[in-house]
């Protein structure tokens, strides 16, 4: 039987991999006062909803459409949270 | 100097396709437009062109979509025979997302759109595009991008390196590479390491008349058809 499947993909620049945004926002947020914050990355958040008869294989899809075109491995990590 | 039957892409949102166009006619060479949903590119082109604008708006990552277009499939079997393929700005983002040339393009380090007239020195010359210029050349060629910040790992670099595959720097007036968008080594065009595949930032096709500031883009773009017919490196 198919079952609805949300999944929240985080997609970041990889640790070494300067985040201009990251830094821009961490300076504003200095200017602003916020003299603690040490670090700060922003990336992208993706949700996909879809049909699923079979969890394990859509999570083996989701891994695929990942690598394949939401994320860019060659400068991006990703992290997949399959929430229900 | 033979004439060439030059394919120039497009996809939905690409800009300077007449601009291509234009460049290519202005050195006597053939042009057709070939639209994004074409399953096979024209017979007997000598030079595929993946012309500079925003495909697709840029939306997930500059060049991410348009990759996987008909026509993509296309052309990556074309450069895999041995075929010349030319990405300008957004063709060069559509290239690396295709995997056709390593690295990535990522937002300028400044998070400005920068659009100027910017020198770049000559590195390589050992190649079918960059021939009618000598190593250590200065160009003044139009750049305009927000995503030109060549990014590359370490071995990756090396690689490029070894391999002569670094083409074109970003530099002051002499020549001296200077930083304008945080790529990694000032790097502003590459090649693959077949080196029939090749991809910059910059825009030749802008650089074609001096009443419009430069024409550069002539000594570069003249490279293809002295590769092809086999004229030696100037």
């Amino acid at each position: 039987m198919k079952a609805p499947l949300k999944a929240i993909i985080n997609v970041y620049l990889k640790e070494g991999v300067l985040d201009p945004q990251g830094k821009a926002a961490h300076h504003a947020l200095g200017s602003l006062g916020f003299d603690n914050v040490t670090d700060v990355r922003i990336g992208k958040q993706i949700v996909l909803e879809l049909d699923a008869t079979d969890r394990e294989q859509a999570e083996k899809e989701i891994k695929e459409m990942t690598e394949t075109l939401l994320a860019n491995t060659v400068i991006e990590d990703y992290a997949i949270e399959i929430v229900g | 100097m033979k004439t060439l039957n030059v394919s120039i892409l497009q996809f939905p949102g690409t800009n300077c396709e007449y601009d291509t166009v234009y460049a290519f006619k202005r050195l006597g060479h053939h042009t057709q437009i070939v639209w994004h949903k074409e399953e096979s590119i024209p017979d007997h082109t000598d030079l595929v062109v993946v012309p500079g604008g925003f495909s697709y708006g840029d939306y997930l990552r500059s060049g991410s979509i348009a990759r996987f277009s008909p026509v993509m499939k296309a052309v990556t079997e074309y450069a895999n025979r041995g075929g010349y393929v030319l990405g300008i700005c957004n063709g060069f983002q559509i290239l690396t997302e295709a995997g056709l040339l390593p690295g990535a393009l990522k937002r300028n380090n400044n998070l400005h759109f920068i659009s100027k007239i910017q020198h770049l020195v000559v590195v390589n010359t050992n190649n079918a595009f960059l021939n009618r210029l000598t190593p250590g050349e200065v160009l003044r060629v139009p750049v305009a991008h927000a995503d030109g910040n060549y990014f590359i790992d370490d071995a990756g670099l090396a690689e490029l390196e070894k391999h002569g595959q670094i083409l074109l720097r970003y530099s002051n007036a002499e020549g001296t590479p200077t930083a304008l968008n945080g790529s990694v080594e000032q790097i502003a065009g590459i090649c693959n390491r077949e080196r029939n595949v090749f991809g910059l930032m910059p825009h030749p096709e802008r650089a074609m008349e001096s009443i419009l500031g430069s024409d550069d883009g002539v000594r570069m773009l003249e490279g293809f058809a002295a590769a092809l017919e086999g004229i030696p490196a100037a």
